[in-house]
């Protein structure tokens, strides 16, 4: 799967960084090696590791893309996550977007966030923690921001019938509490990490150093589009069900949507539904992820602002300083708080195929309480940086196509385990007026 | 010099029919000064080679003991650059080989060129960068062999034959091997073993006889690492053919622990004394 979906477009992505010298051998090489996409990718890890990666890869080689193996994944994806999922259309929402339609014609809502526990993370997980089984391994381990990662996981375990435990920044088991919950009432052991930012990085350092120690019989289930080759091929393997579904049911309705956005914490609910549009040319590409405070002040904009680094066993863009330290990422939503970014992302960008753009904190609140009183669907703090680009995006796509455009958004999650930071951020005070009118009222000349 | 410092001293050490004493601490803890001080208390000591510790903010093959020195180095100015400023002081004084043990980003970030030029004008004589499989970097390979400076390749419990051969491709100066499936500071996971028990010690005599075997298939002298912190275990290891010893965060405790400069220096100069004393071969 990597080397399929690697592309060897390099000159462009080393240009994004003037300090990574003479490290153009791989980027130069004409053709792209297994676990690169372009000049990133790859597999930087303790030699430990190495065996069990290469033995995932076989596996993710012969056994995912067997028709058993779909078959059995199809089934779960369907009688136990619920799946498909609705496309549903947000007219109310594309009237307060753009009251008077002139950049916005259509807008639908792929609704991960009706999947079973709420969020993209079980398509990843379920296909990982099968996998698991077949290779015989005796224990799943996982490192979550959100906490829905993790729950995703302790759920498939549940399901399929293996120990898991989960590693979780002591900062995230704080905001993210009812998740913590969840997993423990899954029967998963919830292990708070101290050290550094006590975020997600942290969680996936210590999740890659139990899984050092044990190898042999355990299944790390990485829960983004990152960290060593084949993680981001097989996460984007495992989610791209979220644009394939999407797809094929817009173009039965006659056209795939003129741009498709999404959220970008690791990458996999973007990557997921990127990869069912990679070959349509003319549907752009969004991800949006987090300016926290804003991009001059504590942020995790990482492919906006970041450069070429190694971190969790990938070369990508990273946030770090001048001595090669990775720095800690801020964002309000646990998800999008981590200062890397998966490959293919960082490859996408650099070709020019994606555009990235990064939403504030303050930004993403006021989507999220946009879309709970337009659509009545209260979405998740990472989701919510998707939407709060809307306006943006279909302003340039519509100048550049010189019409109003259709979108495509991946409600990648719901926002129960944020209910918290939104009554904090004061969410919950009565509306005024009806949110469609007022929008309307307001443009109306 | 580089590699040839790393030769002469196999070399010399067989001929005495000692193991090598192989000596890590992070660089930068608890200062950049006071780390430089400590590594000279161990080379006078008499540790044959010096492992200096890059901090890194991610270090993910660490336990919490040299972890916890990287971050706190990082927060007293420690840092690739740093590190290659102590490197060079020590050069200037004393004879043994140096290692840069390093993760690969700090290299990275400061330009795989100039790190080259960099170490190689500090008289560092081989580099081991813990994350950096041989598939990968492949530029920065050929720059420091090009620069006579030696890439040291880890081998684990966990290696094939396979690996072997990827990781000894090109190989000079001498082998790493990691006695456990595990980060730094690991015990062996003998079944409920406690310290020094005989399952541990057997364990350590296990990782000493596939070194042996190593170094007889590679013709490189191949050193054991990772959860060495006692003489007997370091015994075990050396009496089963191995070519030296690695010890870290024992070392990287003792140095946490003492805060005085002066009682830490002549401790650190103690053990390396009596550890090297118990080095030799059983004839
Ligand atoms: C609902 C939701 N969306 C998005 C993300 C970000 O992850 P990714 O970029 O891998 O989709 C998370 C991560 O926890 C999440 O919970």
């Amino acid at each position: 799967m990597g080397e399929s979906a690697s592309e060897p477009n390099v000159s462009e992505a080393n240009e994004s960084t003037g300090r990574v010298d003479s490290t153009n051998d791989e980027a130069t090489s004409a053709d792209p090696r297994p676990g690169y996409f372009g000049a990133f990718g790859g597999r930087f890890v303790a030699e430990t590791l190495v065996p069990a990666l290469e033995e995932l890869t076989r596996a993710t080689h012969d056994l995912v893309s067997s028709s058993d193996f779909q078959a059995e994944l199809s089934a779960l994806l369907r009688d136990y996550v619920g799946r498909p999922t609705p496309l549903s259309p947000a007219r109310r929402l594309a009237r307060v977007i753009d009251p008077r339609g002139c950049h916005l014609s259509e807008l639908w809502l792929k609704r991960e966030d009706l999947c079973h526990t709420g969020a993209h993370k079980i398509n990843n997980a379920l296909g990982q923690v099968l996998l698991a089984k077949k290779l015989g391994k005796q224990r799943v381990i996982a490192e979550t921001g959100a906490g829905q990662h993790g729950v995703a996981t302790a759920t498939a375990c549940a399901a399929l019938g293996l120990p898991c435990e989960v590693f979780m920044g002591a900062l995230d088991v704080e905001r993210q509490a009812p998740n913590v919950l969840r997993m423990q009432l899954l029967g998963a052991t919830v292990t708070p990490v101290e050290s550094g930012s006590r975020t997600l990085k942290d969680a996936m350092n210590e999740a890659l150093r139990r899984w050092v120690t044990h190898v042999r019989t355990t299944h790390y289930c990485v829960g983004s589009a990152a960290g060593p080759h084949p993680y981001p091929s097989l996460v984007a393997e495992l989610q791209r069900v979220i644009g394939d579904e999407a797809r094929a049911a817009l173009m039965e309705r006659g056209a795939p949507p003129d741009a498709v956005v999404a959220c970008i914490g690791g990458g996999s609910n973007a990557i997921g539904v990127f990869r069912a549009f990679l070959d349509d040319a003319e549907v752009a590409l969004y991800g949006v992820e987090a300016a926290g405070e804003g991009l001059t002040a504590r942020h995790a904009a990482t492919l906006t602002l970041g450069q070429v680094g190694v971190l969790h066993g990938a070369r990508s863009k990273v946030l770090m300083d001048a001595d090669g330290q990775i720095l800690e990422a801020h964002s309000i939503s646990a998800g999008l708080d981590y200062p890397g970014v998966g490959p293919e992302h960082a490859a996408l960008q650099a070709s020019g195929r994606a555009t990235y753009l990064a939403a504030t904190d303050a930004e993403a609140l006021a989507a999220a309480l946009e879309v709970a009183r337009s659509e009545g669907i209260i979405i998740a703090l990472e989701t919510a940086h998707a939407f709060a680009k809307l306006r943006e995006i279909a302003a340039r796509e519509a100048a550049r196509r010189g019409r109003p455009v259709s979108l495509l958004v991946c409600v990648s999650g719901r926002g129960d385990k944020d209910l918290v930071t939104y009554q904090a951020a004061g969410l919950g005070a009565p509306p005024r007026e009806d949110p469609v009118r007022s929008a309307v009222d307001q443009e109306a000349p | 010099m580089t590699r040839a410092r790393l030769e002469q001293t196999f070399a010399r050490l067989a001929e005495a029919r000692r193991a090598a004493l192989v000596a890590f601490l992070t660089t930068g803890d608890p200062s950049v000064a006071e780390s430089a001080d400590a590594a000279r208390a161990l080379l006078r000591g008499g540790v044959d080679i010096l492992e200096l510790g890059v901090p890194f903010s991610d270090p993910t093959a660490d336990g919490p003991t040299i972890a916890e020195a990287s971050a706190r180095a990082i927060q007293r100015g420690g840092s690739l650059r740093a590190t290659l400023g102590v490197a060079q002081a020590l050069r200037a004084e004393f004879e043994a080989p140096i290692v840069l043990f390093t993760y690969y980003n700090p290299i990275l970030a400061f330009g795989e060129q100039a790190f080259v030029e960099a170490a190689a004008a500090a008289g560092v004589d081989a580099v081991l960068i813990v994350d950096l499989p041989p598939e990968e970097g492949a530029g920065l390979r050929a720059a420091l062999a090009q620069a006579e400076l030696c890439v040291v390749p880890l081998l684990t419990p966990v290696s094939d034959s396979a690996r072997e051969c990827a990781a000894l491709q090109g190989a000079r100066g001498f082998v790493y091997y990691v006695s456990v499936t595990g980060v730094t500071g690991s015990a062996a996971q003998a079944p409920g073993a406690e310290h020094e028990s005989s399952d541990m010690l057997s364990h350590h005599a296990a990782a000493g006889r596939a070194a042996r075997a190593l170094a007889e298939r590679s013709g490189l002298p191949v050193v054991v690492g990772f959860g060495i912190d006692s003489v007997a275990k370091a015994r075990a290891v050396v009496e089963a053919g191995a070519s030296g010893v690695v010890v870290g965060s024992q070392l990287v405790r003792l140095i946490a622990e003492e805060p005085h400069a002066a009682a830490r220096e002549a401790k650190l100069s103690a053990w390396a004394r009596e550890l090297r004393a118990v080095l030799s071969y059983p004839d």
